[in-house]
């Protein structure tokens, strides 16, 4: 197939003397929907936290399109063109949903602060190119008719879907989804899976995902890493995964 | 009731235990002994009758509260006119108002009064920078004197040494007060809100100390004196002229008048405010307005996003400290006299409380509260001991009634047209 966008190997976090991830890997090529499961304190966020710059890994490497990333700083890696969702949605609660996407399109935008002040040519039309970016983002989300909202007084999936549209915005080449369905109810699950959908196929996006909603996963991943307590315990397609007897033991516990 | 009985007993002891040391007593001088009066029975029996009250008042409580909060139920402000009144648009009306006002009046007004008003403005643009730090960065800064000073020495140093004039040094000023807040918010802005403050306090005290100790180059303590007045393109506003220059009513023709000077200077510094208010007017409308707002609500997800935490918090860190500088170098021609007790810490907290007390983020607010801050302790002025006693009360009663600042502003949302 593809390239491969993003390897991580012996990837590990050490908080004082728990290790929390210890040894991970992860082949995650172009396109893929690549999903990482595993129980609940597993820790497939801290795996999301290391890739993302928010933790500084203790030890293994993470190779962006062969250019190693561990080490660098959170905004450093988003501007390489990883951009991630938070599991307790984090939006700018204050600020209309548009604005939200615009704070995202920041570095894109003109900042030179005489161009500002005097509202020069070139300053208005990088305003107007980034009003219609964020007005094509709210219209594939629908949310065009709440552009004008405070994002806090939005519904739970709404709010959702225009974090999803935030990331859009910083033109990401990895989307990391931590729990994108978690609190959806089954017909926005169906909607989310039409979005990443489409995500991949007319934005060359690459998405990793962090979900519990098996049904989700099962139809849209391409590959699926499970962990279980910080370790890899499998890896593979959909179907090996859901053969894979270690795996059913480790959600279900020993018979 | 009898479970109020003991605070209200303790309370009627407490009017006692402050009021009677403040008010009660007086001191005189016999000799060289400091001797100690008592106020007289009118004031003994004032306090008496205060003290009953708290402990009815406290007594009850319940019943107190509930009579109040039957009449609270009615808002002081209708909500309509009050959201009428923090929308931005309405807001920005009133300015142009007030600024109208601002140009004309003191040609009419008294000569004391055109200096209090040059004294509010030179305030109302500090508060406008430092509500650029605190009102939409949301970084607490104690410090903010620290800049003023700097400011204020740049005029002087530069005036003294080399003679340069007013319009020349403040940008300069500008810059170097700039500087400074870019070279110490490098280390600071890393810590987050309390620990933040304290480092800002300690930075303001640390500028306040190296100039009063840079004895060879700031004149220490006696500061630097006789620094120039602004002068209108070459004309001083003196009576003589110095060697080659020439005096503002000479050319004019007009007879000689000191509050020329008085209301020049003031439009001066109604030049500076006007600057200040277009510069944070569109600030607030630019991408790093917006930068700022959306990184006072989540670090995290600007961090996210791709946003430099760090180049964005300095940025409203260094256009607040150049503000600063431009009001220093101001207060600096204004007074002809800077020295180091005029940047102590009760600066900052005047500023931090204009910028609190009109309302986090709203330039009418800021404006306001520059002209209460500055005009009530002057109208108090006949009260004497009593009038700094009376502005805590004032800030203390304004708290209760309205904790959001006098007037709040709402952020002028960016809209979507259909």
């Amino acid at each position: 197939m593809s390239r491969e966008i993003l390897q991580v190997s012996g990837l590990s976090m050490r908080f004082g003397g728990l290790l929390a991830v210890n040894g991970v890997g992860l082949t995650v090529k172009e396109k893929q929907v690549v999903a990482l499961i595993g129980p609940n304190g597993a820790g497939k966020t801290t795996v999301f936290n290391c890739l993302t710059g928010f933790y500084r890994p203790s030890g293994g490497t993470i190779l962006l399109d062969g250019e190693p990333i561990q080490g660098l700083a959170g905004h450093q890696i988003a501007r390489k063109g990883v951009v991630r969702t938070f599991q307790n949605v984090r939006l700018f609660k204050e600020m209309t949903a548009l604005e939200n996407l615009l704070i995202a399109q920041h570095r894109h935008l003109n900042t030179n602060f005489f161009a500002g002040l005097f509202k020069t040519p070139g300053f208005r039309r990088s305003e107007k190119e980034a009003m219609e970016r964020a007005q094509y983002w709210l219209d594939k989300v629908n949310l065009t008719e709440f552009a004008n909202r405070t994002a806090g007084t939005l519904a739970y999936g709404q709010q959702r879907r225009l974090e999803i549209a935030r990331c859009m915005m910083t033109r990401p080449r990895i989307i990391m989804l931590d729990e994108p369905a978690a609190g959806l109810n089954p017909k926005e699950t169906e909607d989310l899976k039409a979005l990443i959908a489409y995500l991949r196929e007319s934005h060359n996006v690459t998405v990793l995902l962090i979900e519990h909603d098996m049904k989700l996963v099962m139809s849209i991943s391409d590959h699926i890493v499970v962990i279980n307590q910080g370790t890899p315990l499998a890896h593979g397609t959909p179907q090996e995964i859901r053969d894979n007897p270690e795996v059913i033991k480790a959600y279900l516990g020993e018979a | 009731m009898n479970k109020n009985l003991k605070p209200a007993f303790f309370s009627a002891l407490l009017v006692w235990a402050v009021a009677f040391p403040v008010l009660g007593l007086k001191l005189s001088i016999d000799g060289i002994s400091l001797v100690v009066h008592s106020q007289g029975s009118f004031t003994i029996s004032i306090i008496a009758v205060c003290s009953v009250l708290m402990f009815l008042r406290v007594l009850f409580d319940r019943q107190w509260s509930s009579v109040m909060g039957r009449r609270s139920d009615r808002k002081l402000i209708p909500p309509a006119l009050s959201n009428y009144l923090t929308l931005p648009k309405t807001q920005r009306w009133v300015i142009l108002g007030l600024v109208v006002v601002a140009l004309i009046w003191p040609f009419f007004g008294s000569r004391g009064a055109v200096d209090i008003a040059t004294l509010i403005l030179i305030y109302v643009l500090l508060g406008l920078g430092l509500n650029i730090v605190v009102g939409l960065a949301g970084l607490l800064d104690l410090g903010y004197v620290g800049f003023y000073a700097v400011g204020a020495y740049s005029y002087a140093m530069l005036s003294h040494y080399l003679g340069w004039s007013f319009w020349v040094c403040l940008p300069i000023a500008g810059l170097m007060a700039a500087t400074f807040g870019f070279l110490l918010g490098f280390p600071v802005l890393r810590l987050r809100g309390d620990y933040l403050a304290i480092v800002t306090l300690g930075f303001g005290e640390i500028i306040r100390l190296f100039l009063r100790n840079l004895t060879d180059w700031t004149g220490g303590p006696n500061g630097i004196s006789n620094i120039p007045k602004p002068e209108f393109f070459g004309l001083t506003f003196e009576r003589r002229a110095a060697e080659g220059m020439q005096t503002f009513h000479e050319y004019f023709g007009l007879p000689y008048n000191s509050i020329n000077k008085v209301i020049f200077l003031y439009l001066v510094a109604l030049l500076l405010a006007l600057l200040a208010l277009f510069v944070i007017n569109r600030l607030l409308r630019m991408p790093i307005g917006r930068a700022w707002e959306a990184l006072r609500e989540d670090e995290i997800a600007c961090r996210a996003l791709g946003l430099n935490p760090t180049v964005i918090k300095l940025s409203a860190f260094t256009l607040g400290a150049c503000f600063a500088g431009f009001a220093g170098s101001f207060f600096a021609a204004r007074q002809g006299l800077v020295t180091p007790e005029s940047f102590t810490f009760i600066e900052s907290a005047i500023i931090l409380a204009i910028v609190v007390l009109g309302g986090m983020g709203s330039q009418l607010g800021v404006i306001l509260a520059a002209i209460v801050m500055i005009l009530l302790p002057e109208l108090m002025r006949e009260f004497s001991e009593y009038r700094m006693l009376m502005f805590g009360a004032l800030m203390v009663l304004m708290m209760i009634w309205r904790p959001q600042g006098l007037l709040p502003m709402q952020r002028p949302h960016m809209e979507l047209r259909r």
